[in-house]
Parts: C-alpha cells; structure tokens; sequence
C-alpha cells in the first residue's frame, strides 16, 4: 500500500523522458504503454515501483511475434491505491530470448515468468527456480511458439477446412502412427530416455541432512501431498520438506490440469472461446465469461445494453455466492469436518444453479455472456417484477438467511477458532509484492477491489463497501468470504430493485464470427477468486493472436510456500483451502 | 435375489417355520447384489466432472441411494474409479497407478466428454484423447460435464453390468494374478512403454532411404 508520490502522474507520461533511449512509447496501432530495452527493465522497474507507486505487478506473459522474429514479455502494473495499468514491454530476439528476471523486485513474478519460460522459452535471468511448470521438464518445444505444432496440428486457425461444409473430416487418431496425440522427433527411440520430470521436484539430497554427521540428529523428509489427494481440491501436488512435523519448505507443483486453453484459444475464433472461459474457474463460469466479454468489448469499442448490464452483474453476482458457498465449506473439509458444512453450502449452490440452467442451459458451463450483451434474457416465467418470485425469494429471503445460518453454525465454532486464528499469516506488503488478489488480498487487510479501484461494467452505480479484515489469518480468509457474500447479496438486491424491465439484451445483431479491431487489450474483473484478467492481442482477423488469462489461483499460489514455512503439517491442506483455488484455472 | 425358487421344491428338509424366511438363491446372484449396492468410488476428482459428481454425492441427487456414498481417498479400498474429467499427459502416470494399485475386481467409469475422447480440449498438446486409450474403461458417460442425472444413470449402468458377471467367468476370478499396465513415461512427449516396436519401426524407416542413396 505505497502511496503514490505526489508526482507520479507527471512521471507517468515521461517515463520515456526519464529514460531516453531505453523506454520508447509503444507506437504499433492498437497499442500502449511502453517499450523497454531488456539490459534497463531492472532499473525501470524499480523506478516505476519506488517512485510512481506502481507496487502491485498483476500479470506477465510472453507474446510471439514470429514475423518480426521477436518474443516479447508484457507486463502489467497496477497502483493498489486504484488506477488505470501501466504497460511495459521488453522484446528479444526469437534465437537467444533473455530478459532480466523481475522476481527480486516483485516476487509475485516467480510463477508467471516460470510460466512465460515454459510456453516461449524465454530465460529470465536472475530467476531463482527457473524451470518449467506447467508441462514436465524435459518436454520437448515451446508449446505457444507460433512456428510449434501440436500432435493434432490440423490448421492455424478455425473453423478448419475439413469441417466447413464439403470437408472430409479425418479422425486425428488417424494421424499419428501412435494412434494416440503424441508426436516425436525424427528417429526417437525410448531407450536410454532419463525423465527429470520427477528428479527435478526435489531437493538436493545434501539439503535434506542436518547436522554434522556426528551424534543424533534426524534428517529431514520430504513428503508429497497429491496430485491424489482428497485435500488439494483437484490435481494439484505439494512437495513439502518437514523437519519432524514443521514444514521447513514448501514447493506447489502444477501442470496436472494443463489442458492448453491459451494454445486452444489462439486457433479458436473470438467468439469459439468463450465456452472455454467456463472451463478455467469451473465454479464460476459466468465471471470467467464476463471478464473474457469486457476485454473483447475493450477493444470492439461496443456499448453494452442497459440491461444486459444489470444481468451481467446478476450474475457475476449470483457467482461469487456460490463460489465462496463452496470455498467455506470446503474450507471445513480441510479442517476435518468432512461435507456436512459443506452440504449445507452445495444446497445453496444448487439454488442458484437453477437459475443459471433456466437462463442459459447449463448448470456449470453457462457460456451466457456475448461480445455486447448476453446469450438470452432471463426466462419468460422469472422475468417482469411480479413473477420473478424465484430470484427475489432467493436473493431477498434465502441467501441472507442461509449466509446467516452457516456463520451461526460456523464462526464461533470453537475448533475453527484454535485452528485458524493466527495461522497461515499473510502481512499487507507481503501480499501486494506477492500480487496476491481477491479476498486473500483483501483478508490482509488492503482494500483492493477492482469493482471500486477500476469500476467495470456498471458497478460503479451499487452502493457496497470493499470488505476487508486486519489480521491476514485463514479466519480471516473465512469472515472475509462470508463478508463478501453479504455484499454479494445487496448488489444483487439492487440490481433486481433496478434493472430495467424488458428491452435489448445485445447490441447489434447476434453474430457467429466477430471482428475485432488490431491492438491488444487487458480485461480485468474481480471474480470470486481475484483479479482475473484476460490480456489479448488482434490482428483484425478473426482470431485472437494473443490470448492470456491472468488466473488468480495460479498467482495467489505463488505465496503459498511462503504462508506454509514453519507451519505444522496438518495446517497446510487448511491454508491451501483458504487461498481457495481451482486447478482448471491454476493449470489452464 | 430377484428369483427367489420355492423352498418346497428342494431336496432338503427346510422346517416349516422359516419357510417364510428363507430364500435360495444362486452364488453369482447373492455375490453380485451384495458387490452391486456397495460400490466404493475412489475420491478422485480431475477437473469441472468432479464438482457435478461432488454434487450428485451431496443432498440434492444422493449417491447413498445407491450404496455408493463411501468415496475412499484410496485406490486400495476401492472398487470404482470415476475418471471425472480432462485426462493431461502429466497426470496420467499418476491415473495408470493409481489403476494398477486398486484391487479386483476394479471398474472405471469415464465420466465427461473429456474422460470419453479428449472433449473440447481434444486437440491440446498436453491432452490424452480419452483415458480408455491407456485404462480400460467399462461405462461411459458423456456431457460436458454430465449433469447429476447423468452419472446416476452411468452408475446404474455399471449396476447392471456386475449384475451380468460371473464367478466362473470372470478373469478376475481366474488363477494367476493380472498384469499391472505399465506406466506411461514423461519424455519429450508421452512414452507409452507397449508402443516401443513402433519407434524402431519409425526409426527405422528414418534409415532406410539414406541407406539406400
């Protein structure tokens, strides 16, 4: 929470000034921010961070420019204070990718670099774990390398040849002698193949002995926690170091979900993609599908209709309940009180999901929100104000008293008490250098919510306050979600009391194939779990060239090593739980 | 259970007062009813699917109705693996394992269109197109995710596919122990360790055409 000097607008528009020949504005149509050469981006960072206040570095990606023979890294900071992003760029040639490593400025950069390294191969020098994260170390290419073909490989872009009208559809089976999608350099053999997929997890054996060697001493073991495990919420594996029953270190391992959204997404058509948004954060499909909407819109320049815009935030709304329903009562899983808390909560979920399959026809994968507006109004039967009963009864009646009940049944409980407070602390600074988001940001205590710090759609009309709470704790992580759903509530109280009865739900004429305008855009919504950004870049055609998620799970578990050192063994599935995340996002 | 025969047209001597509680049946019949309402699943969940089976296990659909409300987090306890979503070539050592190690007679259930064939991320570099190409799967449900409904009908099926087993038949019932699968290997891409012939194969006809020039 670095209050921006008094200055930091004025630098802000010279910082090209500040550093002549390294920053150069970023001139190409469609663009912003700033060109940085590599060798300077250390000494421009930190003065972005030190003295224009940007101390909150929400995302880095890479960018493949094939044609100019450059891979880029982007990068985009933010002022927790509030504020529009600044955006930096560094290029390096395809050949020899470097670029100085960001982590010992903002540590919040370890995983995505890892992640920019494994897809590009971009090195960051000065990384300290530099290796790949979400595929297994020694996979063979740089998956999101325009020139790298997948097994499948069938065209550059949808909708393929072979399936339009007149095509001859092969099996992709059919391709590969393997009859499966795998593909392999000319000539390999597995003989003699050593896999450091999994040597490459641990420790050094010498970091494991403690002592001298002479007299008692007990070494330290490593133990791993999934990727089957009941607690990790999905596939996801820790490979913890314990010294007797203290974690002395903790490294997330990731990748077991990987199933390649942002290769998928550049092939996809704009509009192709938006049912694969539901399946990053699978329990909160329709913010997934909003924040996708509004960095599109961003760049179509389109106006949303009134009141496509109330049901938008309905339901981005309507997600956030359910998500953090789910969060707290898996978050008791974690504590040992296996599913009757959580009973409780899915039976509120199930509610809302009803709601979602009478608007948009699935449960889970809602696919609602369209470039403009939304897919569909809300059914006939639940529409004008007399008959919406179902809605209002839920919203008005049900939910408060549900939010209610489960914090009777909860918040005082003695043994959620012992066991969360003052575990798993999270310090302000910490979390912000760490680009922790969402309500992990917001339980330490900084009132950091893009809904207020960038209003998107129209939440700047509702009147509800940035929840936050002082200690950093897991029960802080638990009050916060249940704060939030209260707030949840009244902005959906006030959309129903205020969204315009009938009229355009899209604007323009629903259309299977947009265009949109060359140029690149960041989206961000707050969603249930954090800030989740979608950074895309057009070349006008019909599909994206760029296409990158921000995934908040993936980010906040960048702490989590951190929040587990010197921590009991038993807590770590408990502040795993409280970070809350998904694996489909985490893993992409 | 469901043919209950008449005690009176037995050989043996049933007293007359438990004839109304006795009921001969077959072995296979008695065995499997037993197997067939207490189905153990294995807490196991990969992706989106594992929320809607986590439902159709919660109050609203009920998975006890059907005697398979026990999920066991391990795969040494369990009868049924539920491969409840997006099968990735870096998780699927760990799936072919987790196979190997549950005890017979085992079932697997792929449970979304992912777990079927590959789904919606089919084409995906990092994407096994569908788990029965490694695991050998006996009910298929489709959906993306299949809603609650879906699996309870999938978990029906499997019902009526134990009800069709046999003592005498069945090769788990058989002498000699079955073969583990072997473990697919991480390599620059998915090693699967039954498929070396077709890499010499490949490599060889790398070879010939130089060795012919």
């Amino acid at each position: 929470m670095t209050d921006a000097a008094p200055t930091a607008e004025a630098s802000a528009t010279t910082l090209d000034a500040r550093f002549p020949g390294a920053v150069t504005p970023d001139t190409r149509a469609g663009y912003s921010g700033y060109l940085v050469a590599p060798d300077k981006l250390i000494e421009v960072a930190t003065a972005v961070r030190d003295e224009m206040g940007y101390d909150y570095l929400s995302s880095v990606t890479g960018v493949d420019y094939l044609a100019d023979g450059k891979l880029e890294a982007v990068y985009h900071f933010y002022k927790t204070s509030g504020g529009t992003a600044l955006t930096l760029k560094a290029q390096t040639p395809r050949d020899n990718p470097v670029i100085p490593s960001l982590v010992p400025l903002y540590p919040g950069a370890d995983f995505q670099e890892r992640e920019a390294y494994d897809m590009y191969g971009i090195r960051f020098a000065g990384h300290p774990n530099l290796k790949r994260i979400l595929m297994w170390e020694g996979f063979g290419g740089w998956p999101l390398r325009k020139d790298w073909k997948e097994a499948y490989y069938e065209q550059d872009t949808k909708p393929f040849d072979s399936r339009w009208p007149g095509g001859h559809f092969r099996r992709s089976e059919e391709k590969s002698p393997f009859g499966h999608n795998v593909s392999f350099a000319d000539g390999f053999t597995p003989e003699g193949w050593v896999s450091e997929a999994e040597a490459a997890q641990y420790p050094d054996i010498s970091e494991l002995q403690t002592g001298n060697g002479r007299g008692l001493h007990t070494d330290k073991i490593v133990v791993n926690l999934g990727p089957q495990h009941p607690s990790t919420h999905g596939v996801f594996r820790m490979v913890v170091t314990l010294d007797g029953e203290t974690i002395v270190d903790l490294h997330p391992v990731m990748g077991y979900l990987h199933r390649n959204h942002e290769k998928i997404g550049e092939r996809n058509t704009w509009l192709q993609n938006m049912p694969f948004t539901d399946r990053l954060d699978y329990l909160s499909s329709m913010s997934n599908n909003l924040g996708y909407a509004l960095a599109v819109e961003k760049l179509q320049k389109v106006k949303v209709p009134e009141r496509a815009e109330y049901i938008r935030v309905l339901m981005a709304e309507l997600t956030r309940i359910c998500n953090h329903m789910w969060a707290v009562g898996f978050l008791l899983n974690d504590l040992g009180a296996f599913f009757t808390p959580a009973l409780y909560a899915i039976r509120e979920r199930e509610l809302i999901l009803d709601f979602f399959e009478a608007t948009a026809g699935s449960r889970m994968m809602c696919n609602y929100m369209r470039f403009g507006g939304v897919a569909r109004d809300i059914p006939e039967k639940m529409r004008d104000e007399n008959t919406m009963d179902f809605v209002n009864d839920m919203v008005f009646n049900r939910l408060p008293k549900a939010i209610d009940d489960l914090d009777e049944y909860l918040t005082e409980n003695e043994i959620i008490r012992s066991r969360c407070i003052g575990v798993g602390v999270l310090p302000p600074e910490q979390a912000i250098a760490y680009s922790a988001c969402g309500p992990l940001l917001r339980a330490s205590n900084v009132p950091y919510d893009i809904r207020r710090a960038e209003p998107y759609s129209i939440y700047d009309r509702f009147d509800f306050k940035v929840c936050t709470r002082p200690n950093g704790d897991i029960y802080d992580r638990y009050l916060i979600r249940m704060d939030e759903m209260r707030e949840s509530v009244k902005i959906c109280q006030q959309v129903l009391r205020d969204m315009p009865i009938g009229g355009e739900i899209m604007a323009g004429k629903p259309a299977y194939n947009v265009r949109v305008p060359a140029g690149e855009a960041y989206g961000r919504v707050d969603g249930p779990k954090g800030e989740l950004g979608y950074y895309i870049v057009s070349t006008g055609k019909a599909n994206a060239y760029r296409y990158h998620v921000r995934a908040p799970s993936f980010i906040n578990l960048t702490v989590l090593g951190e929040l587990c050192k010197g921590a009991k063994v038993a807590d770590v599935v408990v502040i795993l739980g409280s970070i809350d995340i998904v694996l489909g996002e985490t893993d992409r | 259970m469901t043919d209950p025969n008449p005690v009176q047209d037995l050989n043996y001597q049933v007293p007359p007062e438990m004839q109304s509680n006795v009921i001969v049946t077959s072995i296979d019949k008695i065995y499997n009813w037993g197997r067939r309402n207490a189905i153990w699943p294995m807490m196991f969940g990969l992706a989106c699917c594992g929320i809607e089976m986590i439902c159709t296990a919660a109050s609203r659909y009920d998975l006890a109705r059907f005697g398979m409300e026990v999920m066991r987090p391990s795969p040494r306890q369990s009868d049924l693996m539920i491969v409840s979503g997006t099968v990735t070539k870096k998780m699927l050592p760990v799936i072919v394992r987790l196979y190997n190690q549950m005890p017979e007679p085992k079932y697997v259930m792929a449970m979304g269109a992912c777990a079927c064939g590959g789904g919606p991320f089919k084409e995906g570099y990092n994407v096994v197109s569908g788990v029965d190409k490694f695991v050998p799967v006996d009910v298929y449900v489709p959906g993306c995710p299949p809603t609650p409904q879906a699996l309870l009908n999938g978990l029906i099926k499997l019902q009526e596919k134990i009800d069709g087993q046999s003592f005498l038949t069945s090769p788990w019932y058989q002498k000699g122990s079955s073969e583990p699968i072997p473990l697919p290997i991480l390599g620059p891409d998915l090693i699967d360790p039954r498929q070396n012939a077709i890499f010499h194969q490949l490599a060889q006809k790398q070879n010939e055409p130089v060795a012919n020039a």
